[in-house]
């Protein structure tokens, strides 16, 4: 009982960090139509960056909330950098676009092994979140518990962000449909770089935030990517409830498979998006055949 | 035994009824003109009588066949052919290519992977005559990016004569082209035998009502009058449409 | 027309003649490293280049071929009945491959095949009692058709070459085809080809099988040449190579894939000699490709030819190039 309510947890947990991965995915998915392969080299680098911030850099030692909000902000320029100065310059070009995100990827996955080694680096977990949780008879790693809550604080604004504010109408009316956004003169010029940018920073928040879970490594990029397509691909492009339902969806496949069913577990984790290609092609919530 | 028999055909975007109980009936051989303001559902009817579009209800039937139901490529195979109001040519070959490609669309060779397509001599030629019906057999060879917009009108129009259509769906020739331009695609028009069923659907009055034997005014995805041209013409329900409010 | 075929001749020559000027051994097994990663290459073209799908899964299915021929000879089959089990099972893959996948296009075919690479990635990884997990399988032995044992270097290299004449010559025949033809067409026009009387999804299903066709040849021949293979080889990564090795030769050509896949493997075998950072400077290089080049470097190539022709000689080329602009 304990082993699978620890599970569970576990699950949740993991399905919060895919949640900060995937959303920025799926705006720009959705928004943009680009399908952006530097999305898990973005986990990495802020994963690498706020991992240096806290272990020390320059004999300067950062907290660790101020570092991952630090390393969000850094790739959030290099994002949107990619954005304005290679994407924007291939639009309705698949083939370019997957060529550049791609090469992207290797430079990025190259640079970081040359500059932080071959191996992984653990990122402590923060002062104060190091106890457990005690729920009647069971003990629960205090820090999950507040990745969990972390996950729940982002997604709210990202609610509020895209329901009430009017950046947020016009980022839904350009999943809606981005030629009509064009159209009534809805600026998406500056609105992709503006949702690059968050999709990175989300991305690399989510890199360094699992880093005392994860630790970081060289090839996390490319084990990730797939991970966050996945919970795209079920959830629906550009829904950000697609988004929680998918990441938890995947959080406990991914955990309940590795117990369960070792030989099978990544068959198991993209099964229910194969069942969902096939029978509802738009994803659980989206509103778009990609 | 008409060639083509439309009975109740609607279809409805969201909420909104693009077309409402549609019924054609096309004699074989006859010019049929279909009118009607932007956003009358033409386009949309055509693309269901294509296949395009599935029909929220009502029937279709292709010289006497109900095709309702068939892929767009049956109907092709059935005999209808179409062009379009804004135009799909393939840009980056010649103009017999693309004619070619239409005339490969129904002939048993589509599948054969072994021959060399531009040494099949029957399919050349049957371009080329196709081409020249509408004028344009001396550019056959050609680019079509190196082509006027009139050009390819009338590229559009040798496509769907390869296909030896018995009805043939024509949307818009005439948009977007000049003076001159409209004469030789009229011109064309004019040639094409009886034994096709011609339906078009136009904005230019002068040019389509001398063409057309009946015609069909649709309003709101309705039919609201049909008749020869005097009676369409001269029906107060058309000046309504087309004048008053 | 001439020139072309003297070129033509020339390359064959030379490619004939190779082990013979070609000192080293490393060399010639590099040679034979192009050689199967462009029949990989020419089986993804007819997906990503013709047809207009990209596929970012392919490693999978040429994984596939490749564990299911090492599996087959451990089981101790004999050469020809491994290489046949191969073939059929990436033909069957390939048609789940697309029966899945060609429900999108565009970008969502993109997605769907990528999530299909993994999949077939994590069976390789963690299906350990299959597939030795991340051991992978050696084998051990290469065959030897019509008694030529194919244990050298150099003859190894005869048998890729083969065998890499072939696809190109069958790519040459479908190309120029009715059904390469359609392929094309519904790249382009998919709705008007439907409206001329053609089944495009029949048509793209055919596209398939003979991508995976050619994928499971070059997969069966990387297996037999590195005598070993691991998940590795079918990761996304690898399935991001191959489609990196066509698009940056020029994605829709017939040379463009050969060129990409002989780039790639050189930066990888042959520059990753002297220069460590070998891996960001293949990235380095796409990403100048897509500024520069972004239709390729053999379709670009022919464009800056062509240019530099036309400004020597004004004349009705100039016209072409810029009505077409």
């Amino acid at each position: 009982m304990t082993f699978w309510l620890l599970l569970s947890v576990n699950s949740i947990t993991f399905g919060a960090l895919l949640f900060l991965l995937a959303a920025g995915f799926s705006l720009i998915f959705g928004l943009m139509r680009i399908p952006n392969l530097t999305h898990g080299s973005l986990f990495m680098l802020g994963a690498y960056f706020g991992a240096t911030f806290v272990n020390g850099m320059l004999g300067a030692y950062f907290d660790f909330w101020l570092a991952a909000l630090m390393a969000a902000a850094l790739v959030a320029v290099f994002g949107a950098v990619i954005e304005r100065f290679l994407l924007r310059q291939l639009p309705g070009q698949p083939l370019a676009q997957v060529l550049v995100t791609l090469g992207i990827s290797f430079m990025v996955a190259d640079l970081c092994l040359m500059a932080w080694g071959g191996d992984p680096i653990a990122v402590a977990t923060p002062p104060g979140l190091t106890g457990f949780v005690r729920i009647g008879p069971m003990v629960f790693p205090l820090y999950r518990i507040a990745v969990i809550g972390i996950a729940i604080v982002v997604g709210v604004a990202l609610w509020l962000l895209l329901d009430r504010t009017r950046i947020g109408a016009m980022i839904r009316a350009g999943v809606d449909d981005p030629d009509m956004a064009r159209v009534v003169g809805i600026r998406v010029s500056g609105l992709f770089t503006m949702v690059f940018a968050l999709g990175a920073a989300l991305a690399a928040f989510a890199g360094i935030i699992g880093g005392p879970i994860l630790t970081v490594y060289p090839g996390i990029d490319q084990y990730m990517l797939p991970l966050a397509l996945v919970v795209v691909i079920l959830g629906g492009s550009g829904s950000l409830l697609g988004s929680v339902v998918g990441s938890m969806v995947i959080g406990f496949l991914y955990n309940f498979g590795q117990a369960l069913f070792p030989e099978l577990a990544y068959f198991v984790l993209f099964l229910p998006m194969l069942l969902v290609l096939l029978l509802r092609p738009q994803g659980l919530f989206g509103r778009f055949i990609p | 035994m008409s060639a083509l028999v439309v009975t109740g055909l609607s279809k409805s975007f969201g909420g909104l009824h693009v077309t409402r109980g549609v019924n054609l009936n096309i004699a074989p051989g006859e010019r049929r003109l279909i009118i009607g303001p932007n956003g009358a559902g033409k386009t949309t009817l055509f693309n269901l009588i294509t296949g395009e579009l599935t029909p929220d209800g009502g029937t279709i039937e292709l010289s006497g066949v109900d095709v309702t139901h068939s892929p767009s490529r049956h109907r092709a195979h059935l005999g209808m052919a179409r062009t379009y109001q804004i135009i799909t040519l393939f840009g980056q070959d010649t103009i017999i290519h693309n004619v070619r490609l239409a005339l490969l669309g129904l002939s048993p060779k589509r599948w054969n992977p072994l021959i060399d397509l531009r040494r099949q001599a029957a399919l050349t030629e049957q371009g080329h005559e196709a081409l020249a019906r509408v004028g344009l057999g001396h550019i056959a060879d050609r680019p079509l990016a190196q082509t006027s917009y009139g050009e390819r009108r009338r590229v559009e129009i040798a496509m769907a004569l390869a296909q030896q259509p018995k009805v043939l769906l024509l949307d818009e020739p005439f948009a977007g082209l000049s003076i001159d331009e409209r004469r030789d695609v009229h011109k064309c028009l004019m040639a094409i035998p009886r034994d096709v069923t011609i339906v078009m659907i136009e904005h230019n009055m002068d040019v389509a009502l001398e063409f057309a034997e009946r015609i069909t005014l649709l309003h709101f995805g309705e039919v609201i009058v049909e008749g020869n041209r005097a009676e369409v013409v001269d029906d107060p329900r058309t000046r309504e449409v087309y004048l008053g409010h | 027309m001439t020139a072309r075929l003297a070129v033509f001749i020339i390359a064959i020559m030379a490619l004939v003649t190779l082990p013979q000027w070609m000192h080293g051994v490393y060399y010639v097994n590099v040679a034979s490293q192009i050689l199967f990663y462009a029949v990989f290459a020419l089986g993804l073209n007819v997906l990503a280049g013709y047809a207009g799908l990209v596929s970012l899964g392919h490693a999978g299915l040429f994984g596939i071929s490749a564990y299911a021929t090492g599996y087959m000879l451990n089981l101790g089959y004999s050469h020809s009945v491994a290489i046949a089990t191969a073939l059929s099972i990436g033909m069957v893959s390939m048609a789940i491959y697309a029966v899945l996948s060609l429900r999108a296009t565009g970008i969502g075919f993109i997605m769907i095949t990528l999530a299909l690479g993994e999949i077939v990635w994590g069976l390789a990884y963690r299906w350990i009692s299959i597939t030795g997990g991340d051991n992978g399988i050696n084998l051990h032995g290469r065959p030897e058709p019509f008694g030529i044992a194919l244990t050298s270097p150099n003859a190894f290299y005869y048998a890729a070459l083969i065998v890499f004449l072939i696809a190109l010559a069958v790519m040459t025949v479908f190309v120029r085809s009715p059904l390469g033809a359609a392929l094309m067409g519904t790249r382009d026009q998919p709705r008007r080809m439907t409206a001329l009387g053609y089944h495009v999804w029949l048509i793209r299903f055919f596209a398939c099988m003979l991508s995976g066709l050619l994928t499971s040849i070059a997969g069966i021949l990387f297996v037999y040449y590195n005598q070993f293979i691991s998940p590795q080889a079918l990761d996304l990564t690898a399935s991001a190579e191959v489609l990196l090795m066509v698009i940056s030769g020029g994605a829709g050509t017939l040379l463009g894939p050969i060129v990409g896949s002989t780039l790639v493997v050189v930066v990888k075998s042959v520059v990753s000699g002297y220069i460590e950072r070998w891996n960001f400077l293949l990235g380095a290089i796409f990403v100048a490709i897509v500024i520069l080049m972004p239709e390729g470097l053999v379709p670009g190539t022919v464009r800056l030819w062509r240019a530099a022709f036309a400004r020597r000689r004004p004349g009705p080329v100039v016209e072409a190039t810029e009505k077409a602009s």
